[in-house]
Order: structure tokens, then sequence, then C-alpha cells
């Protein structure tokens, strides 16, 4: 009863959907208000249909209905609970259903909380909205219906695909979706933009809470997959350049680049049409990951079930989408007027080397993850691009990346004195200097990367605290002046802080496990010790144990350090039912500097008794998703600012552009 | 020259969505990789044979005339899907079928032949898939085409099914067969 | 041009370690065991997605790993090893894009990119004219302040 059920709100969602995007934008072009209106009363309803079939389909999976073809394809009647309801979303038909959920939630949060945004643009963003969320139902329902019944239901499900029968299931995809489908909020804004034929600040000020919203879940998201992998495959690789990872740092890349110039536009009146045009190619970006993922054009560990016809249909999205846009953008773009002017040398130029960095190394991985295809559809050649290009070509952008990070924020808008910034920035300087100096004496014979790289990330995190001091004026007023305008600081700048100095955390997080990680192969009986990194490793036992649906072999390890226990360690190799598949549970043990990382493997054939044995020390590691978390932290602190909720100069005649800074 | 930068996004992609669109209509599969010893001698190697025979396989063996050779494996599911066309494919075809035995421990495949039939004109044994690997393989079963001058002229890295055998493997054994 | 050096050193450097390989695979010799694993970093596993064969623990994969590591035993150099394969498979198995006119744009976009974007942004922004000083204030306009004063 309850698929029924489910179905039927997914065709009144896209009926709803339909409405949303002609009569708002009808209504905004003739001025018309309840047409208007209609707008937020149709984003909330689509939004409460959808729900309904979200959830139709999740009680499905839990209650193991078999009549539903999805649940019999990924679901398994002794599978954990947790796993029944991830697994909704654990495959194609059931990740699409939570990609127009998500789309719809940000259509209706639009809905209520854009009460300060003017009554047209408000209708067109809505209205733009509708019609992503009904060319993706139409999508849903053409080809890939999640309620599609059996009329002999079998006895059992098939299962879902041990590797997803995780944790990780639960928050990645989830945060994932909150990221790039969020950036369709302002896409939807760029091209309420162009309609309207006006990009002012106080189109900045409405666009930001959106994109660092969806840029803050997108970090958690890519950060959380990382995570996953890690945890999972068995060798701590963290990121392995797979075109599906790809498509979720393109859009990251291209909304971070935004996040920055939105800023010049909010502050200055200026890089209007490049703001747009970034806006319109982040979302773009997501849709090209979504079409990649789901069109079997490139083979990955993450690619769902290849079907040629659903990639047919959702090219034809993003030509009507990202087509329609760029056309539009080609258009009315050229008539938005030039802004404020400003050197090169100014906070204004180091953003936009910003965003020529960023944007050339999202090109550059777009490059790299579309030659393959690409290269064959046009002149038929096979060739492979891995994560060897990806090293060679994206990291040296990273380098100036760093540098200008850490000088950027301390510029002045409009005409600034690097001389002055960068003698203000001495202690940061110093810092870099000093951790150089440390990594190259007790890295003595390791890899020479280890000491640029861990400078940059000293330089980062030096100089996102400089600026802080500089702004409570450390040192220059009593000590009680700085704490009190430290209070006062918008949380905009604590914010930044945050963000910035994540990032150098996290860099020094992935230099850390890339150069320095020691390895320990060997075949190992109970009693065997192995050495580690200054950790005694000992194999104390291997045995079979039974979970809910597998059998695993349980090995226990005792790590010591000098003779002291330090952990004990119980990694499994399991075998997964029904479809009987071998999946690795990995012992790790963290003190939040390092990992000691312990996998079990097959019994050695020739020594009985033995078993294969890979022992890990990844230094440095767990700093990668602490950067990141603190990134994300940096993005919801930013995000709480007062300024972005009492809301743009909406009421006054003439929004004045700069006034509104108070740095 | 300044509304040209405008209109540049929306060109470029609508070259990106063509080629993209290029794949899908075509139904290209690209877990296809084309092999770089079309046109090459066969490589050298000398396999040795199945217990109880008396010739294994060489690459001296596939000189003179054109020959078909197939990489099979009794572990390889497959393979045993492919062996009925390949039977049919020995007896209507008047070409020798030489079989490279990949990985396969003698009494399984010895099993393997007596069950299903053996097509083969002489089997070589490739216990570690060294020569596997020195004809580009990645995996089995594989058929390849060898010329009268012991050059490999085609190559399949999938089962042969009854379509292939008319519609590429005796056209191109009849034009091979003819020079 | 630094860049480039340093470019090169991160993906020789960039080694995550290995995960398929077996302890019985693996050659004796430590530096040599090293050497065959950066090698098969560099190897594409043919029947998996995009893996590197150090890295795939399928059966076949383990097959190519001890082709990589007799060649090397056999004193191959790192290039050799990636060529006897190359010979074999093409260019489908190499990780790394070999530079050939049908890979120009691939490698050279991200310089090439970084450039144009580079020298659009300033052409751009030096178009404007600078950042002009208000008018100064007429004799007027300066009586008028004094008398605010």
């Amino acid at each position: 009863m309850t698929p029924e059920l489910g179905q039927f709100a997914l065709v009144l969602a896209a009926l709803v959907a339909l409405a949303q995007s002609i009569v708002p934008l009808v209504g905004a072009a003739r001025g018309d208000v309840r047409w208007m209106a209609l707008g937020s009363s149709a984003a909330s309803l689509q939004f409460a249909l959808i729900a309904l079939a979200f959830a139709s389909l999740a009680y499905a999976h839990v209650v193991s209905d078999f009549t539903v073809v999805n649940v019999v394809e990924n679901s398994f009647a002794a599978m954990p609970l947790l796993y029944k309801i991830t697994g909704v979303w654990g495959n194609h038909e059931g990740s699409m259903l939570l990609w127009v959920f998500i789309l719809s939630f940000y259509g209706m949060l639009i809905g209520v909380f854009g009460n300060n945004l003017p009554r047209g643009l408000k209708a067109r963003v809505l209205a733009v909205q509708g019609m992503i969320g009904l060319g993706f139902l139409a999508f849903i329902l053409g080809t890939s219906d999640p309620f599609e019944r059996l009329a002999n239901p079998p006895v059992d499900g098939q299962g879902l695909n041990p590797l997803l029968q995780d944790p990780g299931l639960a928050f990645h995809p989830p945060f994932l979706y909150l990221g790039y489908v969020g950036f369709s909020v302002a896409f939807a804004f760029a091209v309420a933009a162009l309609i309207e034929g006006k990009v002012d600040p106080a189109w900045a000020r409405w666009v930001r809470p959106w994109t660092l919203a969806a840029w803050s879940a997108l970090t958690l998201g890519v950060a959380m997959g990382s995570w996953w992998a890690y945890y999972t495959l068995g060798w701590g690789g963290w990121w392995g350049w797979d075109p599906v990872e790809n498509a979720s740092l393109m859009p990251w890349l291209a909304g971070t680049a935004l996040l920055h110039s939105a800023i010049v536009v909010e502050k200055r009146d200026a890089l209007k049409s490049w703001t747009i045009l970034l806006a319109i190619l982040t979302f773009s970006l997501s849709l090209i990951g979504t079409f990649l993922v789901r069109s079997g054009l490139t083979t990955s560990v993450h690619s769902f079930a290849l079907d040629p016809a659903r990639g047919i249909f959702v090219l034809g999205l993003l030509i009507a989408a990202t087509g329609g846009a760029l056309m539009l953008y080609a258009i009315r773009a050229p008539a938005l007027k030039l802004g404020g002017l400003f050197q090169p040398i100014s906070r204004e130029g180091g953003l936009v080397l910003n965003n020529l960095l960023l944007t050339t190394m999202c090109a550059t991985v777009f490059i790299g993850t579309l030659y393959p295809i690409l290269l064959n559809a046009i002149a038929g050649k096979t060739v492979s691009v891995g994560p060897p290009f990806f090293n060679s070509t994206f990291l040296p952008l990273a380098v100036p990346l760093v540098a200008a990070l850490g000088v950027g924020p301390m510029l002045s808008w409009k005409r600034a004195d690097l001389g002055g910034a960068l003698a203000r920035l001495k202690f940061a300087g110093l810092a870099a200097a000093v951790i150089a100096l440390t990594t190259w004496y007790f890295a003595h014979g390791g890899p020479i990367l280890a000491v640029p790289a861990l400078a940059g990330a000293a330089w980062l995190v030096g100089s996102a605290v400089v600026e802080i001091a500089e702004r409570i004026r450390l040192g220059h007023v009593p000590i009680a002046h700085s704490f009190a305008r430290a209070a006062a600081l918008p949380r905009a700048a604590w914010g930044t802080m945050l963000a910035h100095a994540g990032l150098g955390i996290a860099i020094a997080g992935m230099t850390g496990t890339s150069l320095w990680t020691e390895q320990r192969i060997q075949a190992m009986r109970p009693g065997d010790s192995v050495e580690l990194a200054g950790y005694q490793v000992r194999l104390d036992s291997v045995g079979p144990v039974k979970g809910p649906n597998y059998d695993a072999d349980r090995a226990t390890f005792t790590v010591t350090q000098g003779g002291k226990p330090v952990a004990v360690l119980t990694p499994e190799r399991r075998v997964v039912h029904p479809q009987d598949q071998s999946v690795t549970n990995i012992g790790i043990r963290t003190n939040f500097f390092a990992d000691i990382y312990a996998v079990i493997g097959e019994p050695d054939p020739g020594q009985p008794g033995a078993y294969v044995t890979r022992l890990y020390h990844h230094p440095l590691v767990p700093w990668i998703w602490i950067g990141a978390v603190i990134m994300v932290g940096g993005g919801l602190v930013s995000l709480s600012d007062r300024r972005l909720r009492i809301g743009a100069p909406a009421r006054r005649a003439v929004p004045v552009p700069g006034a509104a800074s108070a740095e | 020259m300044r509304r040209l930068l405008f209109v540049l996004p929306i060109l470029l992609f609508v070259g990106l969505a063509t080629y993209f669109a290029i794949p899908l209509v075509d139904g290209t599969d690209n877990s296809v990789i084309p092999s770089p010893l079309i046109d090459q001698p066969v490589p050298t190697f000398d396999l040795p044979p199945l217990p109880g025979r008396e010739h294994g396989l060489s690459s001296a063996d596939l000189k003179g005339q054109v020959q078909i050779v197939n990489i099979f494996a009794s572990w390889c599911i497959p393979c045993r899907a492919e062996e009925p066309v390949l039977m049919g494919l020995s007896k209507t075809a008047h070409v020798p079928i030489r079989g490279i035995d990949q990985k396969d421990k003698p009494e399984d495949a010895l099993k393997y032949l007596a069950e299903l039939g053996d097509p083969y004109t002489s089997i070589g044994m490739d216990s570690d898939r060294h020569v596997s690997i020195d004809w580009g393989a990645y995996g089995a079963p594989e058929t390849f085409i060898v010329d009268a001058e012991g050059r490999i002229r085609f190559k399949q890295a999938a089962p042969l099914t009854p379509a292939d055998v008319k519609d590429t493997i005796l056209p191109l054994l009849a034009k091979l067969g003819t020079k | 041009m630094r860049g480039w050096v340093l470019a090169l050193l991160a993906a020789l450097m960039l080694s995550r370690p290995a995960f398929a390989v077996d302890p019985d695979e693996m050659l004796k010799d430590p530096a040599q065991e090293k050497r065959a694993e950066a090698i098969g970093k560099q190897l594409r596993c043919p029947v998996c997605k995009t893996e590197s064969i150090e890295e795939s623990d399928a059966d076949f994969t383990r097959d190519l790993r001890k082709v990589v590591r007799e060649r090397v035993a056999a004193g191959d150099t790192d290039q050799q090893v990636l060529d006897y394969m190359h010979a074999r498979y093409g260019d489908f198995i190499l990780l790394k894009p070999p530079f050939e006119p049908s890979t120009w744009i691939l490698w050279l976009a991200p310089p090439l990119l970084l450039m144009a974007g580079g020298a659009l942004a300033w052409v751009v922004i030096r178009r404007r004219p600078a950042a002009a000083e208000p008018p100064a204030l007429t004799e007027a306009e300066r009586a008028a302040i004094e008398a605010l004063k």
C-alpha cells in the first residue's frame, strides 16, 4: 500500500514542480503578487510530497517489502536496521530520490526563510528551482522509478553491497548531496539575476548564506567520503583521483572560488559577470558529476549500474539547464554594468588570483577526468589518466594558492601595500621557517617535498592567526581591549580564520601520510611480533566470529611501546551473505597524531597456521579530517553571522556598496 | 571582442555535450582495451603440453598457415559457454585452433576437455600467465587470429558467440586465407 | 621551471602503500621491492575500475605484479619495465599518460589555462581606468565646508 502512496506523491510533486516553474516566472514578469507568491507555497508543497515519497520508500525497506524491486535489489531480511535505512540511498533510484528530496528541501527553505528577498527575485529563483526539480522528477518517473513492483515477490532480497554496509553510508551521500544539490540555489540566483538584468551587492549578500551552507556540506561530504575510503579499502588510501571522487571535487573547487568572488561583488560591486558565470558553472559541475556517475561513460569503483538510456536523459537535463543558463549568460551578461575599480595589488586582486588558481585547478581535474572519454569519442584512441597525472599538474597549482592565501586577507580593498602586508605577516613566515627547518632536521633522508608542504601548512595556520591578531590589535592595545575587539569581531572573520587554518591542518595531514607512512607486510603466526615505527605489534590470535549477516575471521593484535601496552586492535576479514562477498574490517588505533592500522588477510597457503598481515603507521593522517571539520566549522560560523540574517538592504532605494562592511 | 568572451562558455559547452553524446548514442564499451599487438609478430614462447600429450604449443607452430589461438581455462565460466562455439568452429572453419591454457591445474584441464570436447589442435600450459601477458591478455577467454606469416591480425577479449563467428571470424579467415 | 621539478618529485614520492601484494610475492631486497611497488603504482589494473596493480587483489593482477618484480630483479630500469607493459597493453596500462601529440592538450592545458586566465584577468582589470581620485573640490565647495566647521 505505501509504495503506491509514494508513487502517487512523486507524480503530484512533478505536477507541482511544473506549476512552480511557470507561474512565479510569469508572475514576476507581469508584477502579479499572487502569482509570485505561489512560488513559496509550491516549493513547500513539493517538499512535503517528496518527503512523503522518500518516507514510503524508507518504510518499504525497513519492513523488507519484497514486492518493491528496489528493496529486493538492495536489501536483505537479516540485514541490520541501520543498513536497511541507509540502503535506501545506496543505489541509483534511491539516491536520485534523495537528490530531489534535498533539492526540494532547499526550495522550501528559500520559500520560508527568503523573506528578505525582493518578491520578483524570490519568485524567479523558486521558478528555476522548480524547473530543475521538474527535470529530475521526470527523470526518476521516466527511467529510475524506485517504486517499481513485482507481481511475485521473492522470499528474500539480494542484499546491499557489503562495502556499503557501513555507517559511512549514513552520512557521506546525504552531506555530499546537501552540498552539490545546494549549489542549485546559487545557480537559481544567477539565472534569476540574468533574467532581471541586475547584479548588485545586495544580490551577493543574499546568495552568500546559501552558497556557504552548500559549501560547508560539500566539504563535510567529501571529507567523509575520504575518511570512509581510508578505513574501508585496506591500505590507508584516502584519495584516488577516481572519476567519481573528482566529480565531487570539481564543484567544491568552483564553489570555493564562488564564495570568494561573491565577496568582491558584495563589498566592491565588481566581478559581477564572472561571479554569475561561476555560480552557473558550479552547479553545472554538479550536474556533470551526476551525469558521469550514472551514464556508464566512466568506469569507477563508485559507478552505479550502467544504462545508456539514463545517461542520455541526464545529458538532456544537463543541456537544458547548463546550456540554457549559458545561453542566457551570453545574451544578458554583457549588459551588466562594470563595477568598482581596483589595482592589481589589492584585496580584490588577491581574490582574483584565488579565483584564477582555483578555476585552473578545477579545469585541470575536469580535463584529466574527461580526457579518456573525449579522446575516445573524437579520435578513437584509448588512454588512461590516473594519479600520476593529477599529482603532477594539480599540486603545483596549490603551491601559489597556499602562498597567496596567507597574504590575501591582509590586503586592503582597492589599493594595497604588499610590502606592508608581508611585514605584518612576519610571525607567520617565522612559523613556516621554523617548521621547515624542524622538518628538514627530523625527516633527514626522507622525501624533500615534506619541507615546503609542511612549511606551507604552517604558513596557512600562522597567517590566519596573525590576521585575527591584527584585527584585535593584539600587543598594540591592552589585552582587555583586544578581548573586547575579539568579541565584537564579525563572525565571518572567525569563519575565515577557521577555514584557512583548517586547510593548513588538512594539508599537513595529507603531507604526513603521503610521505612518511610505514608499512609491514608479512605472514604472522599467533605469537609473532613485528616492529612498526617504534611500536611492537604482536598477533595474539585469529578466530572465527559470526555476525548478523556475515562470518568472519577476527584477529587480535596487541600494540606496545617500550613494553607498555598502547592498544588492542581487532581487524576482521568478513564473508557477507547472501552475496558471499569478502570484505575487510580494519583495526585502527588513533591518537589524533598518527594511526596504527592493522589488516588481517588470508591464511598463508605456504605456512599453515600463519596469516598474511598488513600493518601500517600513518603519521598525521587524522589531521586531514580534523582540518576538514575545522573548515566546515568555519563555514558554519560564518553562516551564523547576524549580518546575513538581518538581510540585505532591500528596503533602501539604492543599495550602497561597501558601506555595509565594517572591515 | 568583449561579447565574444561571453559567448565562449556556451560554445565550449555545446562542444562538450556533443562529445558526451557520441559514445552514449554509439554504445561504445570502454572496458575493452585496444591491443597494440595487432599486425605484430606473435610473441616468442614455448609452452609445455598437458600430461599424457606429446606436443605443447610454441610460437614456431604459429607460422605457415592462418590459425586461431584461444586462451581458456577450466576455472573460467564464460569459457565453458564458449566451448560449443569453438567446437563448431573447429568443424566448419578448417583452420587449426590452438589453445593456451591459462593458470590451470592439469587434472582440471583434462576433465574440462573430456566434459566439453576438445576443439584444439594442440594446447600449451601457461601456468604462470606470463605467455598470456605477452599476448596482452587480461583475462579469459580471449581469441586471436594469426596469419600465415605469424602476425596477429585480430583479437577479441570476449567469449565468441555464433554471431561473432558468422560476422567476423569466418569472413576474416577467408580474407587471410586467400592471400 | 622549479615548479615542474617539484611536481615530478611529487609524482615520484607521493606513494601510498600497496594493499594487495602478498608477502610471498615481495622481492627479498627492500630497495628493489620499493622500486617494484613504485612502478606498479603507475600501471593500471586492466580488470578493475581505476586501481593500480598494487591496489587490486584480483588474481590476474597478482601475476602482473610478479612480472614487474621479475623484470626489476632481472635488472631492468623503471622505464624498461613500463615499456615492457606498454608494448603489451598499449597506452591504457599507463596511469601517467604519455606526452605525445594526442595528449598534448591534456598536459599543456593546465599551464596554458593558467597563463591565459592570468592574461585575461590582467587585461580586464587594467583596461578600467586606474582608481580615479575624486575631482578636486571647487572654491565654493571648500567655502561650504569651512562654513560647516
